[in-house]
């Protein structure tokens, strides 16, 4: 579904990612760990397709075309969703209106017909409850003086609603309370199916006992410099990364 | 002088007196007190001149345009406006009581006044003046100032055709009055001098939508007058649309004044006109007053808009909010001039102005200026300007979700808007008005 390549990239001129590959089927979930600074989110954003970041060298194939080629709506219409670390606050547009326009795009891309906006309310009561949302959410701006939380679980909201296939958990877990943290988890696991795949970006093993991964990858200095089973986590969480840098 | 206009400005000036002597000649039937308020402003208006760019209140917006022409009078009967070109462009509601004015004359035919009820007079001036109520003579001119005012005494010099509108105490009018001021191609290289008077008695309650449109991209100046006296405890909502042609002139002054305990509340749209100028100007002489001053200006290619506001806090306990917006593309120019005057007497005073511009393209510029003048020592006065461009996060995070560039650049402009059409209490205005804005972004983002 996905393959990275020897993947360099720069935030202005600093080079952040030097070197990254990583490949990701169809029904695995993906773990990447690492200390802060060490091109984590980086890697998330421009998955995809952050203005913010050049990528220099490398490749990204997803669903066997040149990701890098596509713009970021683009690449949402065809099953990339990026759970953002900190969502972005839109005053002024209601949250209702900002899903149902992000749906109704994705489905034009796949040639189906738009929803009008009583159906998509339908739509949304299952969705809603998925993430033990209150409705009246549904009219606030979006993100609009939610709390932490709220903004976390309205971007699993906007993951129920959109189904990608490919989904990138940008330290979804920070700042969450464990009650909060688990309606996220269970969330992610009951949209998780044999066709779509899932990146976990985090910085703590805390997230993965609840999205349990295929995969653990350690990045530091923009490389991945360890990978291996969810076990790695677990070690990671007893050891510190230390070990691991030093041993890279 | 400075701007090398002497010359063209002593030549329109001529035709303007030229034209104030016909029309004293012609018009005999005047009552005397209208005859000499027009002749004291004719003289304030050739006395004061066209104001330039070192006149402060007009720093940021040259009229060299304006002066630099001779713009004649419109000839009567030359209006052929058809009544759905105008009710399309005007963004109202067809049921509404309406008068309207083509080329600056009143059109009975297109005009349907019937739905306002039997207790509120509307008249057109020169009707009024053959009625002779005492109340027209009292209040026309009595709040519009003309000196050193050179457009209202422009207007005030002309002042001929228009709507004088009362609403007795304790009367609420049933439906918004919409008065649509309507220029076509004959209005080409003319002045139109639209007036109006509104006098709202105690505890009464008035909307007032007041159109300028267009059927055509016609070059000329409109310059209208209005004031508006708001009785004790009495409630006057006024929408002004400023849909002027784009090679069009508008300026537009209107004075409110307010009694003990009254409402005014301002509401300035403007999306038309190569060069706009609004001034929307309350004092507040009663207690417990409250004025609310909003706009929105949507504004492209090279037009020029000007708001100008001015609130005078004569009485204690009164409060003024005011929010004014703008969307700026190509290299087009906004100006925002927002002065607030607070008495010594007027202790307890509140007011908050706020003004926000977003910027869509490099060349678009906006000039912000408050000016508060503050001699009470208990008050709480604020004011706060910011100009910005679209957030290429909020962008980013859009298009992350699927959405299109285009699209997601309208829906934030929209959203920049929204919060200040909110601030329209007449639903179907709102919608209206929202709907030309929402067209327009989406325009241009096309572009």
């Amino acid at each position: 579904m996905l393959s990275i390549s020897a993947l360099h990239a720069n935030a202005g001129d600093k080079p952040i990612l030097k070197g990254i590959s990583l490949t990701v089927n169809p029904g695995e979930v993906h773990a990447i760990m690492g200390p802060n600074g060490s091109g984590k989110s980086t890697l998330a954003q421009v998955i995809a397709g952050h203005p913010g970041y050049e990528v220099t060298g490398g490749s990204i194939t997803y669903m066997n075309q040149d990701l890098l080629e596509l713009d970021p709506e683009e690449r949402a219409q065809q099953g990339v969703f990026l759970a953002f670390q900190y969502p972005v606050e839109i005053p002024g547009v209601t949250n209702a209106y900002f899903l149902r326009s992000a749906y109704n795009e994705i489905r034009k891309a796949k040639g189906e017909e738009e929803v009008d906006p009583m159906e998509f309310l339908d739509l949304m009561e299952k969705k809603l409850k998925l993430v033990d949302m209150d409705p009246a959410m549904l009219h606030r701006s979006v993100n609009a003086g939610f709390s932490g939380g709220e903004k976390k679980r309205n971007e699993i909201l906007q993951m129920a609603v959109l189904e990608p296939k490919l989904a990138i958990l940008d330290e979804t877990d920070s700042g969450l309370d464990i009650d909060a943290l688990r309606i996220v988890a269970d969330g992610v696991n009951a949209l998780k199916r044999p066709d779509n795949a899932t990146i976990v970006v985090t910085h703590y093993q805390r997230l993965l006992n609840y999205i349990v991964p295929d995969f653990v990858h350690v990045l530091a200095g923009g490389k991945i410099v360890k990978s291996g089973g969810k076990e790695l986590a677990l070690e990671l969480e007893q050891r510190g990364y230390e070990w691991v840098m030093d041993a890279a | 002088m400075g701007d090398g206009r002497g010359v063209s400005m002593q030549t329109s000036m001529q035709t303007y007196t030229d034209a104030f002597a016909a029309a004293s000649a012609s018009g005999g039937s005047a009552p005397a007190w209208l005859t000499g308020l027009r002749r004291r402003a004719h003289d304030e208006f050739v006395a004061t001149g066209f104001p330039t760019t070192r006149n402060e209140d007009w720093h940021f917006t040259s009229v060299t345009p304006i002066a630099e022409r001779t713009f004649k009078t419109p000839k009567v009967g030359t209006g052929a406006a058809s009544v759905t070109d105008a009710l399309a462009l005007a963004a109202g509601e067809s049921g509404w009581p309406r008068a309207v004015f083509v080329n600056g004359r009143f059109d009975s035919a297109l005009s349907a006044l019937g739905a306002l009820g039997k207790d509120i007079r509307v008249a057109t001036l020169p009707d009024a003046l053959t009625e002779g109520p005492d109340w027209v003579a009292n209040h026309l001119g009595s709040l519009a100032a003309f000196d050193k005012q050179a457009f209202t005494a422009f207007n005030t010099a002309f002042v001929n055709d228009g709507l004088v509108v009362r609403v007795p105490k304790n009367v609420k009018a049933p439906a918004p009055l919409h008065i649509i001021h309507v220029a076509d191609a004959s209005a080409a290289g003319c002045v139109i001098h639209p007036r109006l008077l509104v006098v709202v008695d105690a505890n009464a309650e008035l909307a007032i939508v007041e159109s300028f449109v267009s059927t055509g991209s016609a070059e000329y100046l409109t310059n209208a007058v209005a004031e508006v006296r708001i009785g004790e405890g009495a409630r006057v909502h006024h929408y002004k649309v400023q849909r002027e042609s784009a090679e069009a002139f508008h300026v537009g002054t209107l004075q409110a004044h307010q009694s003990r305990g009254s409402l005014f509340h301002s509401f300035s749209y403007a999306t038309g006109a190569a060069l706009s100028r609004t001034n929307i100007y309350t004092k507040l002489a009663g207690e417990g007053a409250e004025a609310r001053l909003n706009g929105l200006y949507l504004v492209d290619g090279t037009q020029h808009v000007d708001h100008q506001t001015f609130v005078e806090h004569i009485a204690p306990n009164c409060s003024s909010r005011e929010l004014y917006k703008g969307i700026l593309d190509g290299a087009s120019h906004g100006v925002f001039n927002g002065k607030v005057f607070v008495d010594p007497e007027a202790q307890k005073t509140d007011g908050k102005q706020t003004n926000h511009a977003l910027l869509l393209s490099p060349q678009a510029r906006v000039d912000t200026k408050p000016q508060l003048e503050i001699f009470a020592d208990d008050v709480k006065c604020t004011h706060g300007a910011t100009v910005g461009r679209l957030d290429a996060i909020a962008l980013f995070y859009m298009k992350s979700r699927g959405i299109g560039a285009d699209a997601a650049r309208a829906l934030l402009t929209y959203a920049f808007a929204a919060e200040v059409l909110e601030t329209v209490e007449i639903d179907s205005l709102k919608d209206a008005l929202e709907a030309i804005a929402f067209q327009r972004f989406t325009n241009q983002v096309q572009r």
